[in-house]
């Protein structure tokens, strides 16, 4: 059937190169590189990540892109839930002027406020340390207008209730809107991770020194030196990639909601 | 419900001032200095000793404009977007019909197939796709020469480079465009397909009339954002070709990154900031002004 035919094509050209580079990160050397091309490994090594995690300390880099990710995730989950709140429910002076500004923002692409920053950090002494690559990433406007299109479909009245019962704000927001909140802090909390994760160019300008650095960032720097040897280069590009896949897969119900909502304006 | 305004009001500020706090001087106060940058010969001597900063005016500006390395890399950036955007649209709307289709079984399965490109790490896959193009051993070339085609030295060939980058770009993006789609075609009243079969209209005919009017607005929001995207192509290039062959895939954040972070020269690179800047604003305002006149006349 054509239909059924037209999936298959397209599911096949949509994993291919995700396949093939697991498939090549198993080969011996030299082997991705011989015509006609290989699609399985003849005889399959560990070599190249035996390598990588020894002789090339991969390790220390996924560790960094972790501790990295998980930071951002963690200090945004906070900082941007409170604001979405507070944009969605809380009535304060200039709340909708300013949310409307904070919209017009959102054209501004990011790379026009990157020179300026560096410079700032490298006053602040924050180049090339983790802060520097953590705490400009942790607000995030599109994280506040997820929290608050949520927020808004709380009822008033839960709220209102707590407050009659002489809880504080702040205790309002940790024990009722937190709880409340919980579907879209999950598609918050995954979404940052993963574009943490993959981030390449802020990590790349900030983290000066080599041991720093970010996965996917010492990955370009190990193509620098390492380009003829294939296999280890799709060992290196599985390790990068297989985390945030498998953090995908397991978590995509949220992820995807992510999607659409951040489509609906 | 009475001492409400005055309590929240006082909680409201303490609530959003940290996210302020951290925009303000990490994003707002950066793009302001940014401007100020664009106007001085801000270079490496002055990382040293700011001091030694001096105004240039537009002179920066000016000399962008006459130099031939950023006309190239305006050029490479706007072919790559005005190429590859409606690419990755055709290929999203397609995708969003088929998995969307009726007959179509395990949709969700299929849709997270389509999507899984978009999650990668963006400098990984680019690597990999290094290596599908390799012009002796490469499967594309491989796969080409089954067709018969001669091999095609992908990222080597000046002109060819660019078009590969695209295709990269493609297989990437599609399943996120698809999933919008998707949702926007599920927002089609299914009463309008009733009413247009009642009328004897042809599949085709139901989605020229029906589907695609529908996506109007959908397919606008989709094609802006992703050209927004394109025009701040920096990855591909940077793990494929650095730019090359000949500068031939030299983007304008490519040359931005070279400008303000190998050669340091900050003033320089902050008036190319402004000027991609100016391209997204430019295009963003053309989504309004379209979406508006479109809205005005459904109204009439």
């Amino acid at each position: 059937m054509l239909l059924g035919a037209a999936l298959l094509a397209g599911g096949a050209a949509a994993v291919f190169p995700m396949v093939w580079m697991v498939a090549a990160s198993f080969m011996r050397t030299g082997e991705a590189s011989t015509y006609p091309p290989h699609l399985l490994p003849r005889a399959p090594t560990l070599e190249h990540y035996r390598a990588l995690f020894t002789r090339l300390d991969v390790g220390r880099y996924a560790l960094n892109s972790l501790l990295v990710a998980a930071l951002v995730t963690g200090l945004s989950l906070f900082v941007n839930a409170a604001a979405g709140y507070a944009f969605a429910k809380l009535r304060f002076r200039g709340r909708d002027r300013l949310f409307r500004l904070l919209g017009t923002a959102l054209v501004v692409p990011t790379q026009v406020a990157m020179l300026p920053l560096f410079l700032l950090l490298k006053a602040l002494h924050l180049v090339n340390t983790y802060a520097g690559v953590v705490v400009p990433a942790v607000a995030s406007i599109f994280c506040i207008f997820l929290v608050r299109q949520y927020a808004l479909s709380i009822p008033d009245d839960l709220l209102d209730a707590a407050r009659v019962d002489g809880a504080s704000e702040w205790r309002v927001f940790r024990s009722v809107v937190l709880p409340a909140l919980r579907p879209a802090l999950a598609t918050m909390s995954i979404w940052t991770f993963l574009a943490t994760w993959n981030d390449f160019l802020w990590p790349l300008i900030v983290l000066t020194d080599d041991r720093r650095s970010t996965l996917p960032v010492a990955l370009a720097g190990l193509l620098g030196e390492h380009a003829q040897d294939a296999e280890l280069m799709m060992a290196g590009s599985v390790l990068t990639v297989l985390p945030v896949l498998a953090v995908f897969l397991a978590l995509q119900r949220y992820y995807l909601e992510g999607v659409t909502a951040g489509s609906v304006k | 419900m009475t001492a409400r305004p005055a309590a929240t009001g006082r909680a409201g500020w303490w609530f959003v001032a940290p996210a302020l706090a951290l925009l303000a001087v990490f994003f707002v106060l950066p793009v302001l200095a940014g401007l100020a940058l664009s106007v001085t010969d801000f270079d490496l001597y002055a990382v040293a000793d700011p001091g030694a900063t001096r105004l240039v005016g537009l002179r920066n500006y000016a000399r962008l404009f006459a130099d031939p390395a950023f006309r190239t890399a305006v050029r490479n950036t706007l072919y790559f977007a005005a190429v590859g955007g409606p690419l990755t649209v055709a290929a999203s709307l397609g995708a969003a019909l088929l998995v969307n289709a009726r007959l179509v079984r395990w949709k969700a399965f299929w849709r997270t197939v389509f999507f899984t490109p978009f999650v990668t790490t963006l400098v990984a896959v680019a690597i990999v796709w290094r290596y599908l193009y390799h012009p002796r051993y490469g499967l594309v070339n491989y796969a080409l020469g089954a067709v018969g085609v001669p091999p095609v030295d992908w990222l080597g060939d000046p002109r060819w480079a660019m078009p590969a980058i695209i295709l990269l770009a493609v297989w990437k993006n599609f399943g996120y465009n698809m999933l919008i789609f998707v949702a926007g075609l599920q927002a089609i009243p299914a009463e309008l397909y009733e009413a247009a079969a009642l009328d004897g209209a042809a599949p085709w005919q139901r989605f020229r009339h029906v589907t695609l009017p529908g996506l109007a607005p959908t397919t606008l929001f989709v094609v802006v954002v992703t050209m927004i995207g394109y025009f701040q192509l920096f990855a591909e290039p940077f793990a494929m070709t650095q730019g090359g062959p000949l500068e031939s895939t030299t983007s304008v954040v490519l040359l931005l990154y070279a400008e303000g972070f190998r050669f340091w020269r900050m003033g320089n690179a902050a008036a190319i900031a402004f000027v991609l800047f100016a391209l997204v604003v430019t295009l963003a305002l053309l989504q309004r002004v379209v979406q508006r006149s479109a809205r005005q006349r459904s109204a009439a």
